[in-house]
C-alpha cells in the first residue's frame, strides 16, 4: 500500500502536478503515514529523478521548475504535521541568493535558486540590485550556510568582493560560505576575492553547494 | 525592388498592438525611476505606488508616437550622414560590450583589455560592411568607474565611423553624452549631427528599471539618439509563444518611447531589441537560434507598421569557437535581419551568447553581411531584353561564349558580389598551394593584414587632447594615475 503511494507521490512531482502532490500529502496525513517517509521515500524520489534527467539533457527547465513547485506545495502541506511531531525535515542547507547592487540580471540567479531548491536546499532569493547590508542581513536572519551572489556586469562584479570584505570586517566571514557566479565570473576572480567557490552554470552550483555543506 | 521577409499578417500585427495597449494598461508597467514616474503621473497615467506599477492609457501612446521622429541620421567624424535610421535601410555593426575575446592561437576566451578593443576597432574600421563601430568590449585594465566611457574614448580616437554604444549606469551615460558633445564642439552640434546612438534596456517582463528609464531620460534631454533594446526571453522572462513575446516586446518598447518622448518630445528613438528564446535544456539565451531571428523579424514588422526606425541583435552565434555552427548561425541570422529591413543589426563578431568577441569572426561575418547586402540588392533589370539580346552571331552554342561578350565584362561586377579571401572558390590545386587553409585560418591571415594596414584616421588633435584630459580626470578620480599607453597616440 505505502509502496504504491510512494510511487504516486514521486510521479506527481515528475508530472509537476501540485494539485496531485498536495492531495497525496493530505492523504498521507489522513492515513498517518510519517511525514518524513512521505517526503524522503515519496516526493524526493521524484525530484531526484527529474534532476538527474535534467542533468542528462532529457528533462527540460519547465519540467524541473514545475517539479520544484509541486515539491514545495507537498512539503508545505506536510510541514505543520512535522512540527506537531516536533521534527523537522532535514535540509541540505540554507542559501541566501541575490544579484548584487547595480545589477538587474535576474534569470541566472533565479535558475540557480530553482536548482538548489529542487536539490533540497532552503533558498532565500532576495532579488536583484541587492546592497551588501541587505544580503548580509538576510544571511544572519535566516542563519544561512551559504551566500550566493550573481553579477553579470564587469562593473558590478566588484560588489561581490565588497560583500566578502564587509563580512570579514564584521567578523562574520567564517560563518558563511560564499559562492559567486555570472557571465564575467572566472576562477581567477573567485580566487582573488577569496570566495569559497564559483560555478558557470546551475548544475555546477548545486554540486558546489553540496560540497560546501559537506553533503556530496 | 528590395526583397522583404515578413512573418506576420497585417491582421496579426493589429492584434499584437491591441494586446500591447492592453498590457500597458493592465497589468501596466513597473517603473522604478522616480523621474519617469513623475513624468507618467503628470501625463495622466494611473499610478499604483504600492507595487511601483503604472497603468498607461492608449492616449499617451498615441501622443508619444506622434512626436517620435520617423527617421534620422548618424554622422561620421567628417559630418557626413552615413547611417539612415528609418524606412527599410539596413546597416550592420559589431556586437557590443563583450567581456572576453577569442585568442586565435590558444582558442582561450581571454578577459578583454585595451589591446583587444583596439584590435576590433582597427579591423572593423577597414571593413566596409560595418557601417558603424561599436564599443565592442570592456577594457578590464582601467578602473570600473570609467570602463564605460573609456571604450567610447578609444573608439573616438581610432575611428571615423558612427558609433553604437551604451552606458552601464545613470552617471556614466551623462559622462558619455558630455564626451560626445566635447568632441562635436558643443551639445548643440552633437544634437544636430549625432555621431553615436545608445542602447537602453527595459528589464523583462514589463519593467523600466531605475537605470534603464534614467538613461532614456538623460538621452532624450540631450537629444542624443537612444535605441531601446528590449530582451524578452520566450518562456522565461516572456510568454513561451512567439506572438506573446512579440506583444510583450511591443509593450516594453511603447512604454520606453512614452517615457522618452515625455522627457523631450521629438528626440530620436529606435524600436529595437535582442529578443530571444530561452533554451529549456541549458537555461541559456540563444542569439543564434532561428526562432530568435524570427522574433526579431516579427517585431520589426510591428515597428514598421508604426513607421518607427528599427534595431536588432543578429549575426551572432552561441558557439565558443569560430566554427561551422558560428558560420551557420551568424550567416543565416544576418540574412534574416537584412531581409527584414532592420535599420541597425548589431552582433557580428560575437560568440558565446554575446559574451565573447572575435576579430577573426568579424572578418568572416563581413562576408555573410556582404551576401545579405547582395541579396537586398535583389534581381535587377540591366538590359532591354532579358536574354534574347545576348544570343548574337558570336554565339556558337558553346559554353564559354558569353565570356567573350563585352556586356559580360561590363555587368558581372554589378551582378556578382566579389567575395574576399574568406570565401574559397579555388581549385583543389590552388587551395592546396595556398596552404590548405580553412575559413578560420584564412580569417587569421586577413586580420593580421588589416592590423598591419591600419592607420589611425586624421582627427583634430586639439579635440583628442581635450577628450584625453577629460577621461584622465575621471581615471584619477577613480584612483588610477594614468591611462594605458597607446601605440599610436601620445597625449600632448
Ligand atoms: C538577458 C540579458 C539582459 C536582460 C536581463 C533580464 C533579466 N530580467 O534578467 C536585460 C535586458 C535587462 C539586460 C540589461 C543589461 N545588460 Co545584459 N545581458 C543579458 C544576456 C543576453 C543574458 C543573461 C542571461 O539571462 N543569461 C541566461 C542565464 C541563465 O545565464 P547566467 O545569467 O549567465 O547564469 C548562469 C551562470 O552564470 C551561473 N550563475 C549565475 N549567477 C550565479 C550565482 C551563483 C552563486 C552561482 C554559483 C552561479 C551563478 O548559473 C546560471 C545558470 O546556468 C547577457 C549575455 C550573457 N552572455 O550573459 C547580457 C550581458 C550580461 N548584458 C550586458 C549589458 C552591457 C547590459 C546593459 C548594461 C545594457 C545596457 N546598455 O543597458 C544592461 C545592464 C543593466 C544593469 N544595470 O544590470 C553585457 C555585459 C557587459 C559587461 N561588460 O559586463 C552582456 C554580456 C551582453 C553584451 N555583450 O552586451 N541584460
Amino acid at each position: 500500500m505505502s509502496e504504491e503511494m510512494y510511487k504516486e507521490m514521486a510521479q506527481s512531482i515528475i508530472d509537476g502536478d501540485s494539485d496531485k502532490s498536495v492531495e497525496l500529502a493530505q492523504k498521507a496525513i489522513e492515513i498517518q503515514m510519517h511525514p518524513l517517509d512521505a517526503i524522503t521515500k515519496g516526493f524526493v524520489v521524484g525530484v531526484n529523478y527529474i534532476g538527474d534527467q535534467f542533468g542528462k539533457g532529457e528533462a527540460f527547465l519547465p519540467e524541473l521548475v514545475m517539479a520544484g513547485e509541486a515539491m514545495k506545495a507537498a512539503v508545505a502541506t506536510l510541514d505543520p504535521e512535522l512540527r506537531k511531531l516536533g521534527e523537522a525535515r532535514e535540509i541540505m542547507g540554507r542559501v541566501v541568493l541575490a544579484t548584487v547592487e547595480g545589477d538587474i540580471h535576474e534569470i541566472g540567479k533565479t535558475l540557480v535558486g530553482t536548482m538548489l531548491s529542487a536539490s533540497g536546499f532552503e533558498v532565500y532569493d532576495i532579488g536583484v540590485d541587492a546592497p551588501a547590508d541587505k544580503i548580509i542581513g538576510k544571511a544572519i536572519e535566516v542563519d544561512a550556510n551559504i551566500i550566493g551572489m550573481s553579477a553579470l556586469l564587469t562593473t558590478t562584479m566588484v560588489r561581490q568582493r565588497e560583500v566578502i570584505d564587509e563580512l570579514e570586517k564584521e567578523g562574520l566571514r567564517g560563518k558563511f560560505k560564499v559562492i559567486v557566479g555570472g557571465a564575467p565570473i572566472t576562477r581567477e576572480w573567485y580566487e582573488k576575492i577569496k570566495a569559497d567557490g564559483y560555478s558557470e552554470d546551475a548544475i555546477g552550483a548545486v554540486k558546489l553547494a553540496k560540497e560546501l555543506v559537506g553533503k556530496e | 525592388m528590395q526583397p522583404k521577409l515578413t512573418l506576420l499578417s497585417d491582421e496579426l500585427i493589429d492584434r499584437v498592438l491591441e494586446e500591447a495597449y492592453e498590457l500597458l494598461r493592465c497589468p501596466g508597467i513597473k517603473v522604478q525611476n522616480p523621474e519617469a514616474w513623475e513624468l507618467l503621473a503628470e501625463a495622466g497615467a494611473a499610478i499604483h505606488p504600492e507595487n511601483q506599477v503604472i497603468g498607461i492609457p492608449a492616449s499617451l501612446v498615441h501622443k508619444a508616437l506622434e512626436s517620435a521622429p520617423r527617421e534620422f541620421y548618424l554622422y561620421d567624424y567628417d559630418g557626413n550622414p552615413t547611417i539612415h535610421y528609418g524606412g527599410d535601410s539596413v546597416h550592420f555593426d559589431p556586437g557590443s560590450s563583450g567581456i572576453t575575446m577569442l585568442n586565435p592561437e590558444t582558442l582561450e576566451h581571454e578577459t578583454t583589455e585595451t589591446q583587444h578593443l583596439l584590435r576590433l576597432i582597427k579591423v572593423a574600421e577597414q571593413l566596409a560592411q560595418y557601417d558603424a563601430q561599436s564599443t565592442a568590449v570592456i577594457c578590464h585594465d582601467v578602473p570600473k568607474e570609467i570602463q564605460d566611457s573609456y571604450r567610447l574614448y578609444l573608439v573616438l580616437l581610432h575611428s571615423k565611423k558612427p558609433i553604437v554604444t551604451g552606458a552601464f549606469t545613470n552617471k556614466t551615460v551623462q559622462e558619455m553624452i558630455d564626451m560626445l558633445a566635447l568632441f562635436a564642439g558643443g551639445a548643440a552640434a552633437s544634437r544636430a549631427k549625432p555621431r553615436a546612438i545608445f542602447d537602453v534596456c527595459p528589464a523583462p517582463p514589463l519593467i523600466w528599471s531605475n537605470f534603464g528609464a534614467g538613461n532614456l531620460i538623460a538621452l532624450a534631454r540631450a537629444g542624443v539618439p537612444a535605441e531601446i533594446v528590449s530582451v524578452p526571453l520566450s518562456g522565461a522572462a516572456a510568454p513561451v509563444t512567439m506572438l506573446g513575446t512579440i506583444t510583450q516586446h511591443t509593450a516594453e518598447c511603447l512604454a520606453g518611447i512614452i517615457i522618452h518622448q515625455l522627457a523631450r518630445a521629438g528626440s530620436p528613438i529606435v524600436w529595437g531589441g535582442a529578443a530571444a528564446i530561452f533554451d529549456m535544456r541549458k537555461g541559456a539565451t540563444p542569439m543564434g537560434a532561428v526562432e530568435t531571428a524570427m522574433l526579431d523579424c516579427s517585431y520589426a514588422q510591428v515597428a514598421k507598421s508604426l513607421g518607427m526606425p528599427t534595431h536588432t541583435y543578429l549575426g551572432a552565434t552561441d558557439s565558443k569557437l569560430v566554427d561551422a555552427q558560428a558560420g551557420l548561425e551568424s550567416g543565416i541570422s544576418a540574412m534574416v535581419g537584412a531581409l527584414s529591413g532592420i535599420n541597425m543589426i548589431s552582433g557580428s563578431g560575437m560568440l558565446d551568447f554575446l559574451a565573447c568577441h572575435s576579430a577573426e569572426k568579424l572578418v568572416i561575418d563581413a562576408e555573410g553581411i556582404a551576401m545579405a547586402k547582395r541579396m537586398l540588392d535583389g534581381v535587377n533589370l540591366h538590359t532591354d531584353t532579358l536574354a534574347t539580346g545576348f544570343y548574337d552571331d558570336k554565339i556558337n552554342f558553346k559554353g564559354g561564349d558569353f565570356l567573350k561578350q563585352k556586356i559580360t565584362m561590363q555587368l558581372f561586377r554589378k551582378e556578382q558580389h566579389l567575395p574576399s579571401a574568406i570565401i574559397d572558390r579555388d581549385s583543389m590545386r590552388g587551395w592546396k598551394e595556398a596552404g590548405s587553409l580553412d575559413t578560420f585560418s584564412r580569417a587569421k591571415v586577413i586580420v593580421n593584414e588589416l592590423l598591419a594596414s591600419y592607420r589611425r584616421p586624421e582627427i583634430d588633435s586639439g579635440k583628442i587632447d581635450r577628450l584625453h584630459a577629460f577621461i584622465l580626470d575621471f581615471a584619477k578620480k577613480a584612483g588610477a594615475e594614468q591611462l594605458p599607453t597607446l601605440e599610436d597616440y601620445q597625449p600632448a
